[in-house]
């Protein structure tokens, strides 16, 4: 008996394949971590190098990289799968196309996102954020990434039999992250400012997360069966 | 008469509004009449070329 | 009355067209006079309240379109009816249209009652994010090839921005607002006065019926560029046929 054979085990299968793959190909994860710190230094230089200024846009800056970034990597999502058959060969092979999508989705989380979540901290002192701040930024962060790469596989399963589908990819799943982008973002200036509540806005966020959870995976696979039928 | 000049001190605000819905709608219906137009041209030059439909083909059949 | 066949769909909607076209002009006739010789001007806002027949009535539409569409989607996945693809492409331009035409008047109509063009206040960003959805989904039609296909993936779309737009409506309801609340649809009947209400719902009804003429007519084009592509295909398909024994000898 096989690791595959084994109940559950194709899901860890699964899971640790495409994560050594997001991992391996080209350096995706420090890429997009790169990319983070770019967007995060070019910031200063737009609205000048002002201490209060940046602590007090601090947080959004941070989540509008994280969310350019993770908007970056979404279009390799699917593609690679679809362009040496693999994607067919799952598709064959009878799993539950939805469940096969979450475990893409959480392994594309851990292989460019959380990277980033991680970044995020480091990044947070360049933006003269207190404490308090860094943490709040980075815990909604890890909270509300997956609801992003989630939302974004929709557009990825969408736009994977395109040619050049990235920057439609963008186009159409922007949209659809601005309730990610502003609970994450008022739940983060909550936590310093003192009269604003942390807590609602931070179960708001999990619940755009969980409510991805569901749409997303179910979304992503019909897009997928209709673009290989 | 007057319902139509007193207009008030905002008149031209309420002007643009009508006439930018009067252009958009107007736009809308010329791509609609130009769409239909260059159709209408290519499947009667189709059908000039004996491009058929296939429930237009006769039953005796051209083709055999 | 079979209207899933599209060419009787074609005979049925060039019969109905006309007649929709003569009230649709006559609601628009009788919505203009009401709006300009019997609604009074308002006591704050003085005669920019005729705006307002222009901009209700537009953002109604604005929304009904992409209920329309969402149906359609729903239409194409599980009933897989052939039209349903169709009115959903052809509802897409209109739709972006009127949703354009709710925020520029909207937005010239805030001008002069609250000093300026913009505010990122609730209503105005949510219906900025429905127009963008509106362009996305063209873009997605426009890119694909295969318009079955294209259909299918634009139906996802579609049914996922409707689970959507309402929780992009209360997080930025949450988020900020300075827009009224609603006035028309009120459990406890409307708040506005009559002289008032009634050329609004003329209007309305006036631009509901622009809408169905238009959406008509799309939908006929949209029916005769598929069979225009179908009919390209198969002449191209009979000259490779027919040119192929010349090729083998």
């Amino acid at each position: 008996m096989t690791a595959a054979d084994r109940p559950r085990g194709w899901l860890a299968a699964l899971f640790s394949r495409e994560l050594r793959l997001s991992l391996r190909s080209g350096g995706g994860a420090l890429i997009g971590v790169l990319f983070f710190l770019a967007v995060v230094t070019v910031i200063p230089f737009g609205v000048g190098p002002d201490l209060n200024l940046l602590a007090r846009i601090g947080p959004a800056v941070l989540w509008i990289g994280a969310l350019l970034a993770t908007l970056l990597g979404l279009d390799r999502l699917f593609q690679a799968d679809r362009d040496d058959g693999s994607l067919d060969l799952v598709l064959i092979a009878g799993r539950p196309l939805e469940i096969v999508v979450l475990i893409k989705c959480l392994a594309h989380w851990a292989g460019t996102c959380l990277p980033l979540v991680a970044a995020a901290p480091v990044l947070a002192i360049f933006l003269n954020l207190e404490p308090l701040a860094i943490g709040a930024v980075t815990l909604t962060l890890a909270v509300g990434t997956p609801a992003l790469t989630l939302i974004g596989a929709v557009g990825a399963a969408l736009t994977v039999s395109l040619r050049r589908g990235g920057l439609l990819l963008a186009v159409l799943v922007v949209p659809f992250s601005i309730p990610v982008l502003i609970f994450g973002v008022s739940a983060s200036g909550a936590a310093v400012s003192e009269p604003a509540p942390f807590l609602a806005p931070f179960l708001y966020l999990c619940a755009i997360t969980l409510i991805a959870a569901v749409v997303g995976p179910f979304a992503a696979a019909a897009g997928l069966r209709f673009s290989a039928d | 008469m007057t319902g139509l000049l007193d207009l008030g001190p905002h008149a031209g605000f309420i002007f643009a509004c009508y006439a930018i819905t009067l252009a958009t709608v107007a736009g809308l219906f010329a791509w609609l009449a130009a769409d239909r137009k260059a159709l209408t041209a290519a499947l009667a030059k189709l059908e000039a070329d004996g491009v058929r439909r296939r429930s237009n083909t006769p039953a005796s059949g051209e083709r055999g | 009355m079979d209207l899933a066949n599209p060419t009787r769909f074609m005979s049925f909607s060039g019969r109905l067209l006309p007649w929709l076209g003569g009230a649709c002009a006559l609601a628009f006739a009788a919505g203009l006079y009401l709006t300009f010789f019997v609604a009074p001007d308002d006591y704050q806002q003085g005669a920019t309240v005729k705006i307002m027949f222009l901009h209700v009535p537009a953002a109604w539409l604005a929304m009904m379109c992409y209920s329309i569409m969402a149906i359609s989607a729903l239409g194409t996945l599980v009933w897989k009816h052939p039209l349903a693809d169709v009115s959903a492409r052809a509802a897409a331009p209109i739709g972006a249209a009127f949703t354009f035409l709710s925020l520029v008047t909207g937005s010239l109509w805030g001008k002069p009652m609250w000093g300026t063009y913009w505010v990122w206040d609730a209503r105005l960003t949510s219906v900025l994010v429905l127009f963008v959805m509106y362009l996305g989904l063209i873009a997605l039609w426009r890119t694909m090839e295969d318009p079955i296909r294209a259909g299918k993936a634009a139906a996802v779309l579609t049914l996922v921005g409707a689970v959507n737009l309402p929780i992009i409506k209360f997080s930025v309801d949450w988020w900020n607002t300075l827009h009224q609340p609603a006035s028309v649809m009120r459990l406890d009947g409307p708040t506005i006065h009559p002289t008032i209400l009634w050329p609004l719902l003329t209007m309305a009804l006036a631009f509901t019926l622009l809408f169905l003429v238009m959406h008509l007519m799309a939908m006929r084009n949209e029916i005769l560029r598929r069979r225009l592509r179908t009919l390209q295909l198969g002449a191209a398909g009979t000259r490779v046929a027919a040119a192929r024994p010349q090729a083998a000898e």
